[in-house]
């Protein structure tokens, strides 16, 4: 006999779901890179003229593209839980990505993170925003997580952002800092 | 007196949440309302609290204010609904003529009563904030599209001063504010210490005078309330020690006035916190009880002491 619609809605929750990559379910991941390295990466790929050359020579072969977003996607996948969502926000995050939140909040912690620092959707894995307070303060970036933070362009995912970040299409996702003392525009998102 | 008005001129301000009832009519909340006419200044009109589905926030916004009972603010998750959508029904809601709008995140899906549903945020309460902004201040979608004509809105955001990372939870209102919140409720105040350093936190960051902050305050009303509120299962609510101490303390039949003394302290006590514009009473159910507490806080409704009290 076929259930009902509502016999679907309430049946009883399939229990804990364990924590890892599921199809692109977004579940908080515990960076894999120190703190300390991260940020001394960090400073290695912060877009500059090589790296810009370099991607505008990648982005010319569609193989090379899809070769070079292959292998960030492993990279990435393995040390922060990846999903590929092209706008990487790292860099101003403490590395600790903000889209394995189950809300998927760019701006900071929600309010329902546990006394202990637990994520509230998934109680056995730590705030990603509670991670990545402690690592930016460990390297003296917490006024990174000042910053405004744009919304997700949702076309991009899938994509390189390393070529995005290089290339400057990513100049607009934060702001250059906390914007209190002048009002941030939000820019026109197409 | 408006709400925005209220706040402007620096008046001790209260709100009370009004949560819209699962059914296709008002008309019981309007009751609830009733009940809160003159003690408050503005009642939230939440948005499917707790993920639950209840009636919508705009149209029990609107209920509520043609009733003429008193002034609501319209409350709206991220949970939901896209940017296309969100940014319809802000339209929608200025045409209709509410004004006062508070921004969240929301309960994630998995709390409610259809946990399988689709978790949306598109966007998250601080772009939310901004988006709204951008439609009043800039008369343009966050497309860069024009509108006309612009909404008239007051731009509330909420903050949970007791979550981890503790230290950051005054910078994250900060960037609410920047985004362009006018005031600010806070969850359940229990913790006055925590509660004080964050005002303090928020004074040093230079917003205070651009923001009106109303304090959450709620009422503790029996022992299964408070077994299910320190439990650690409502997302973002911890009871300190001593409050819990101290409701054990007393005899079953006593915990509720016991919160309600509890409750009252807190909204006397928050009241002299420089900075501190108002309370948010987050007492839904509790309306029949509300003018006692806010006279045993001490809070005066000048207009009320004339009216006599029927019991």
């Amino acid at each position: 006999m076929t259930r009902t619609m509502v016999e679907l809605q309430t049946r009883p929750p399939a229990g804990a779901t364990p924590p890892g990559p599921k199809g692109r379910r977004p579940v908080p991941s515990r960076p894999r890179l120190s703190a300390r390295l991260a940020y001394l990466v960090h400073r290695l790929v912060m877009p500059n003229a090589v790296n810009r050359r370099f991607a505008a020579l990648v982005e010319r072969s569609r193989v090379a593209r899809k070769l070079f977003t292959a292998v960030e996607r492993v990279q990435k996948e393995q040390l922060f839980g990846c999903r590929m969502c092209g706008q990487c926000a790292l860099p101003v995050s403490g590395y600790s990505c903000p889209m394995g939140c189950p809300k998927e909040l760019r701006n900071g912690p929600c309010g329902g993170v546990g006394p202990g620092g637990a994520c509230e959707v998934y109680p056995e894995q730590r705030c990603v925003w509670v991670v990545g307070f402690e690592r930016a303060s460990s390297q003296g970036a917490a006024a990174d997580l000042r910053r405004l933070q744009r919304p997700v362009d949702h076309r991009r995912w899938g994509e390189s952002s390393w070529l995005n970040y290089w290339a400057g299409r990513d100049d607009e996702l934060w702001t250059d800092d906390d914007s209190l003392h002048s009002p941030p525009a939000m820019g026109a998102l197409q | 007196m408006s709400l925005r008005d209220k706040l402007a001129a620096g008046e001790f301000t209260i709100t009370a949440e009004l949560s819209p009832p699962r059914g296709a009519s008002a008309a019981a909340m309007l009751g609830r309302a009733e009940l809160l006419r003159g003690w408050v200044d503005a009642v939230n009109i939440t948005d499917n609290q707790g993920s639950h589905v209840r009636l919508a926030s705009w149209a029990g916004a609107v209920a509520v204010q043609q009733s003429g009972i008193v002034e609501p603010i319209m409350q709206m998750t991220c949970r939901d609904r896209n940017r296309i959508a969100l940014q319809s029904d802000l339209l929608g809601a200025g045409a209709l003529g509410i004004e006062n709008l508070l921004f969240m995140s929301g309960d994630h899906p998995k709390f409610g009563d259809h946990p399988g549903a689709k978790p949306v945020f598109d966007l998250d309460s601080t772009q939310l904030v901004w988006t709204a902004r951008t439609l009043r201040d800039e008369a343009k979608l966050i497309s860069g599209k024009e509108l006309k004509p612009a909404p008239r809105f007051f731009l509330g955001a909420v903050e949970n001063p007791f979550a981890p990372p503790v230290e950051y939870r005054a910078q994250r209102a900060a960037k609410k504010i920047a985004a362009g919140a006018q005031f600010i409720q806070t969850q359940y105040v229990f913790d006055l210490p925590v509660f004080t350093r964050w005002m303090t936190e928020l004074g040093d960051l230079g917003v205070l005078d651009r923001c009106a902050v109303l304090a959450g305050v709620g009422v503790i009303r029996s022992v299964r309330m408070l077994d299910f509120l320190s439990s650690g299962k409502v997302p973002g609510v911890q009871i300190p020690e001593p409050v819990v101490r101290r409701l054990r303390g007393v005899a079953p039949e006593d915990v509720g006035a016991e919160g309600a003394k509890i409750a009252a302290e807190v909204i006397a006590t928050v009241r002299q916190i420089p900075g501190v514009a108002g309370v948010h009473l987050l007492t839904a159910g509790y309306e029949k009880q509300t003018p006692e507490l806010l006279r045993l806080a001490g809070v005066d409704r000048p207009s009320l002491i004339e009216v006599p009290s029927g019991d």
